[in-house]
């Protein structure tokens, strides 16, 4: 239904969901960036922050609580993979980094499978923030509000981590000559741990912040995975902005279009992914 | 000299094996718990694994969507003969499979333009678009989550003989000899002049198109190829369950395909069938006998991971290492004879030797830049820069670094196009026309830092120039082996003997030493059988023994080709040198003979900053 209220607040809908892809691909990003390494367990780790949270919920019932649960859990997971099974493959070619995380996906996706079951588990936000908001011309939803709101903070988090921080500086130093970094002494191999930790803690934290608006599966980070990569696609792989503008972008398309016609949503967001690969393959703020 | 296991599996001893087992499985599997529709559907995933490893494992191309060409291939084929547009069912296979190239050639077109990690993500996203759109927008057609249900049996009928294939050995045995077809023809694409590029440009892309393949349409025709097995999967699929299943669509079904192929072992084109094997007969295993349930796909996972931190070459690659470990002798080294046996005769020919074609033959101009500049944002690397080079000619360029040469010389190959100014080949217009259309042309560059492909052996490397030379820039010989290339075995012996690789003819190249591997690179080039031959430092990093070895090399090249040759080794180079260009800051300082250029104050200047003139 073509409406001004419906288009505002699907307008909202794709202004949330776009910020969520935004921060997700944000870790995708930073860590291909810097790592070189394109990380298919990303959306399994996503899946992870939404479960380690729903335990954390469980277990003291507070929602901030498990928000940092999943969050640092999420972001400790990352750092074990890290260290233990994705540094090796830093040498070894681009396919075999591919392989190796899709298969840690799996793994990850199994083992939660094997240990919550298939079914849905469902989230509910906290009570301050249920119910709606009016913002004057409409009525909104407050959680998704407040996830716009946080979300927006991380990213800025993120911002002024890669941009104002001397970790930033390494990382960023990192991503144009990982060689000459590690050549001035400074300690590269730490700088990529902690580079996987952020990433997949932005991924845990996306993944516990979007548990109450759909309910978690432990496939629930497929479709995210293959999204991230269509905002990537979009926003030029490994850069920051392109992440940002990307996500933001593939949420008002998905949601826009799903105002007209539910079942082209996704359809229309990979076929600007195709309109941006045949007129500018290297993304919109990709250098390479 | 090591004969290398591959060999083995040459002639129709790999075709005699499988037939055998396909043949017998039916006899012995069924004792260990295999049913007819296990091995149907191992047959299938073998046959879309085929494909798939003629992209990947060949090509170097890792697609995490061929399920998309799988579900085209297969709903094309279910709709055409569940609607009774086609009654035949070998005919609506045969559309779906058409079907599924013709889609693939347009989503090549677009994901082909990006490579390694964009490629993969490309790929996965375009499957992803026709999961949505058979889904619902589609739906009509396709039956959207219900699929399509009813494919009709297929039916063979000659004369009076009328057959419909419904019993499960039945649709075995029909699997069975559509996978063998399969195998057959894939091996015949592996074994002919257009594999033997796939491989090239899987080892190094780059140098595929420098010595002028067309690598973009390579990669379009075995994105193509490998669309077309899936789609007869997928169609396969169908006529095998009598119903088209929407999970074809799936990105499951693009992983499946990956893992399984990883499992058997990528790049044996046997591989993806041995790994579905181990993946449909574990699953089946695991989920009822030992009772795990869904968590066989954990267990499945945990062995992918392992065999790619440990096995990157799977099963077969396991397995072949183990008989390689048996029948490898000890490493043999052979002495290098290129080197003493041309230093000797270096040493007896003191010097230039009998190359020293008189001035008096009528030159023309075959290599001309024509006021030439590259600019990188500020930085002016080359500035209006005029050159020629005479047919015949050894030409020298010397300069200190970061004085443009190797930027000139990319220009000159075409690697890199000049911001202003025009390039001239055989008085042909090459200006923009890039690497490959020049190495056609006639004019082909060694590298400074070797670009070789390292998992070819030395003939495999050298074969991969000389078929530019025969075929073209792109050639779709899919079936014609590579002995039936004419001249190509004599012309490879010949080119090895020049350069002294005879004996290391069957090792990968990975294998030799930095000496040896210089030669091959210089080889690469060579084998292209250019009339102007580029040389960006030939003589890096070797040894006094190998270079004076090289520049007699060099100088018997020579003796039917124009050389430019960069080179820092100022005493090699003016003893080998028709005339010296200097260049110097972006331009060109001064030209002339050897002689000329010894003696010009203002190179002594700028080259040996003033030490010697003052």
């Amino acid at each position: 239904m073509l409406n001004w209220a419906n288009f505002s607040s699907q307008l909202f809908n794709g202004l949330v969901s776009g910020a969520l892809l935004a921060l997700i691909s944000a870790g995708l990003t930073i860590i291909y960036g810097t790592l070189g390494v394109l990380n298919l367990a990303h959306g399994a780790l996503f899946m992870l922050g939404g479960y380690a949270g729903f335990v954390a919920f469980q277990e003291t019932d507070s929602f901030v609580v498990a928000v940092i649960a999943g969050a640092v859990f999420v972001g400790i997971v990352g750092i074990v993979l890290e260290r233990t099974i994705v540094r090796f493959f830093y040498d070894r070619p681009d396919e075999d980094q591919i392989l190796v995380t899709f298969g840690l996906g799996i793994v990850l996706v199994e083992l939660v499978r094997f240990g919550f079951g298939s079914l849905s588990q469902s989230i509910s936000p906290p009570a301050w923030a249920a119910g709606v908001t009016s913002l004057g011309f409409m009525l909104y939803p407050t959680y998704r509000l407040l996830v716009f709101a946080i979300v927006a903070a991380a990213l800025g988090g993120l911002y002024l981590l890669l941009y104002r921080t001397r970790l930033g500086l390494v990382v960023r130093a990192g991503i144009e000559d990982a060689t000459m970094v590690d050549a001035l002494g400074i300690n590269v191999q730490r700088t990529f741990m902690t580079v996987f930790g952020i990433g997949a803690m932005a991924a845990g934290f996306a993944g516990i912040i979007n548990a109450p608006i759909i309910s978690i599966t432990p496939n629930v980070g497929d479709d995210i995975l293959i999204e991230c990569f269509v905002v990537v696609v979009i926003g030029g792989v490994g850069s920051f902005p392109g992440a940002i503008v990307g996500g933001l972008v593939a949420g008002e398309i998905m949601s826009l279009t799903s105002m007209i016609d539910p079942s082209y949503s996704a359809v229309m967001l990979f076929a600007a992914m195709a309109l941006v690969l045949a007129l500018r393959p290297q993304g919109l703020f990709g250098t390479r | 000299m090591r004969v290398p296991a591959r060999r083995l599996g040459n002639g129709w001893l790999a075709e005699l094996i499988l037939g055998l087992v396909l043949i017998l499985a039916p006899f012995l599997l069924p004792s260990i718990g295999a049913t007819a529709d296990m091995l149907s559907r191992i047959l299938i995933w073998g046959l879309f694994g085929i494909g798939f490893d003629l992209l990947f494992g060949y090509t170097g191309l890792l697609s995490f969507g061929q399920s998309a060409f799988y579900g085209s291939g297969g709903f094309i084929a279910a709709y055409l003969l569940v609607s009774h547009k086609i009654g035949n069912v070998f005919l609506g296979l045969a559309v779906g499979t058409a079907g599924a190239a013709a889609i693939a050639f347009v989503v090549g077109l677009l994901a082909l333009r990006r490579t390694g990690i964009y490629f993969a993500m490309i790929t996965v996203a375009f499957a992803e678009m026709f999961f949505f759109l058979e889904n619902s927008p589609l739906s009509a057609i396709t039956g959207g989550e219900n699929g399509l249900p009813n494919v009709p049996n297929p039916e063979i009928g000659i004369g009076s003989f009328d057959l419909v294939i419904h019993s499960p050995w039945q649709m075995y045995a029909m699997m069975a000899v559509v996978f063998f077809l399969g195998y057959l023809l894939a091996r015949r694409i592996v074994a002919s002049p257009f594999g033997h590029v796939l491989t090239a440009i899987r080892d190094n892309p780059g140098r595929a198109s420098a010595v002028g393949h067309a690598i973009q349409r390579y990669k379009l025709a075995v994105f193509v190829i490998a669309a077309a097995y899936s789609g007869l999967a997928g169609g396969l699929e169908g006529v095998l369950q009598g119903y088209m299943a929407p999970d074809a669509f799936t990105f499951d079904t693009s992983g499946q395909l990956v893992m399984q192929s990883i499992i058997g072992g990528s790049g044996s084109l046997i591989g993806p069938l041995i790994g579905a094997s181990v993946w449909l007969y574990l699953r089946a295993i695991l989920q009822s006998a030992a009772g795990l349930g869904p968590a066989w796909k954990l267990v499945l996972g945990l062995v992918f991971v392992l065999l790619i931190v440990f096995l990157r070459r799977g099963i077969v690659g396991g397995v072949s290492d183990l008989i390689g470990g048996w029948r490898r002798p000890l490493s043999d080294t052979p002495a290098d004879a290129f080197n003493r046996s041309s230093v000797q005769v270096e040493m007896a020919e003191g010097g230039r030797g009998e190359r020293d074609r008189s001035a008096d033959a009528p030159r023309t101009k075959v290599l001309e830049a024509r006021g030439v500049s590259k600019r990188y944002g500020g930085l002016v690397a080359n500035a209006d820069i005029s050159f020629s080079v005479n047919e015949g000619e050894i030409r020298g360029i010397i300069g200190p670094n970061g004085a443009g040469k190797s930027t000139f010389f990319k220009m000159l190959s075409g690697e890199i196009p000049p911001t202003t100014g025009s390039m001239f080949l055989f008085g042909v217009d090459i200006t923009g026309r890039g690497v490959t259309a020049v190495c056609q042309l006639g004019l082909s560059k060694s590298y400074q830092i070797n670009q070789l492909f390292p998992k070819l052996t030395v003939r495999q490397n050298l074969s991969v120039s000389a078929l530019s030379r025969t075929r073209g820039k792109f050639r779709l010989d899919l079936i014609r082996p590579m002995s039936r290339v004419p001249d190509l075995a004599k012309d490879i012996d010949e080119t090895m003997h020049l350069l002294g690789l005879t004996e290391r003819a069957d090792t990968p190249v990975s294998e030799l030493a930095y000496g040896e591997k210089r030669r091959v690179e210089i080889g690469l080039a060579l084998a292209t059988d250019p009339k102007i031959l580029l040389l960006d430092e030939p003589l890096a990093g070797m040894s006094p023994q190998e270079r004076a070895a090289t520049v007699r090399l060099l100088k018997e090249i020579a003796r039917h080709r124009t050389l430019v040759v960069v080179e820092h080794d100022m005493d090699a180079l003016f003893g080998m040198a028709d005339r010296i260009t200097v260049f110097y800051q972006g331009r060109i300082l001064a030209e002339g003979t050897p002689a000329e250029i010894q003696g010009n104050a203002d190179v002594q200047e700028a080259y040996l900053g003033g030490v010697h003139a003052a």
